[in-house]
């Protein structure tokens, strides 16, 4: 049971555990991406790819499920204008294992970070505006995700 | 045949607009030709395309390093590194 989701709108964290909780595995792993309030960060506009982001993260999904057990993934990952503290992603996996569940989640989120196609713009209270920078750190997260 | 462009962020910004349709001449083959070609328009353009090193590219809707073909392509898309989750 797969969902992906590209929205503008909040989400439900619970109704989405409660979903993967029903699928019937023994682990459920998830992870909520928040605005973070970095000096006088006011709000952010996530940009995206609309014809492409949608089968971008249904790709990383396919692989996800391709290396470990799971019985069913939710992602929900949100666009436009976001405030401080308002949730941008919703990852969610049930797997019959604690392991698969915890690694799989990771791996999802970490792929999410450098291999979708969104743009995060941030304003501060002082007027500034800026482009968020893709970050080495990111890269090596999704590094170790790479198979020999 | 015309071939669609999209910019998105920064070089959407430096541009000015979120995509244009155009025909490329002979030789522009690649991402790469195809950024050094728009490079030449000067303004906008040039500014987005000066640093080769801070731009990813997507060929019909998947990524792609900057020295793949463009032969056949109906959508190219031009951008920053990505930054969501």
């Amino acid at each position: 049971m797969i969902s992906v989701r590209i929205q503008e709108g909040d989400f439900d964290p619970g109704a989405e555990l409660a979903r993967l909780e029903g699928l019937g595995g023994g682990a459920l792993a998830s992870f909520i991406g928040l605005v973070r309030s970095d000096g006088g960060l006011i709000d952010m506009e996530l940009e995206h790819y609309p014809g492409m982001t949608l089968k971008a993260v249904e790709a990383i999904v396919a692989e996800a499920v391709h290396r470990w057990p799971l019985l069913g993934v939710g992602v929900i990952h949100r666009h436009g204008r976001l405030k401080v503290g308002d949730r941008i992603v919703f990852v969610g996996v049930t797997s019959p294992r604690r392991a698969a569940a915890l690694e799989a989640c990771a791996f999802l989120i970490d792929w999410l970070k450098t291999g979708a196609p969104f743009w995060k713009r941030e304003r501060f209270a002082d007027g500034r505006a800026r482009w968020v920078e893709a970050c080495a750190s990111d890269d090596a997260a999704v590094a170790r995700w790479v198979e020999a | 045949m015309p071939l669609e462009l999209l910019y998105f962020a920064w070089v959407r910004e430096a541009i000015g607009k979120g995509g244009e349709s155009v025909l490329c001449p002979d030789g522009i083959d690649t991402v790469d030709s195809l950024i050094g070609w728009l490079a030449q328009r000067g303004g906008g353009y040039a500014e987005a395309f000066a640093d080769r090193a801070r731009l990813r590219a997507a060929v019909d809707q998947a990524f792609v390093p900057l020295d793949a073909s463009i032969v056949g392509a109906r959508e190219v898309a031009l951008f920053p590194p990505v930054t969501g989750g």
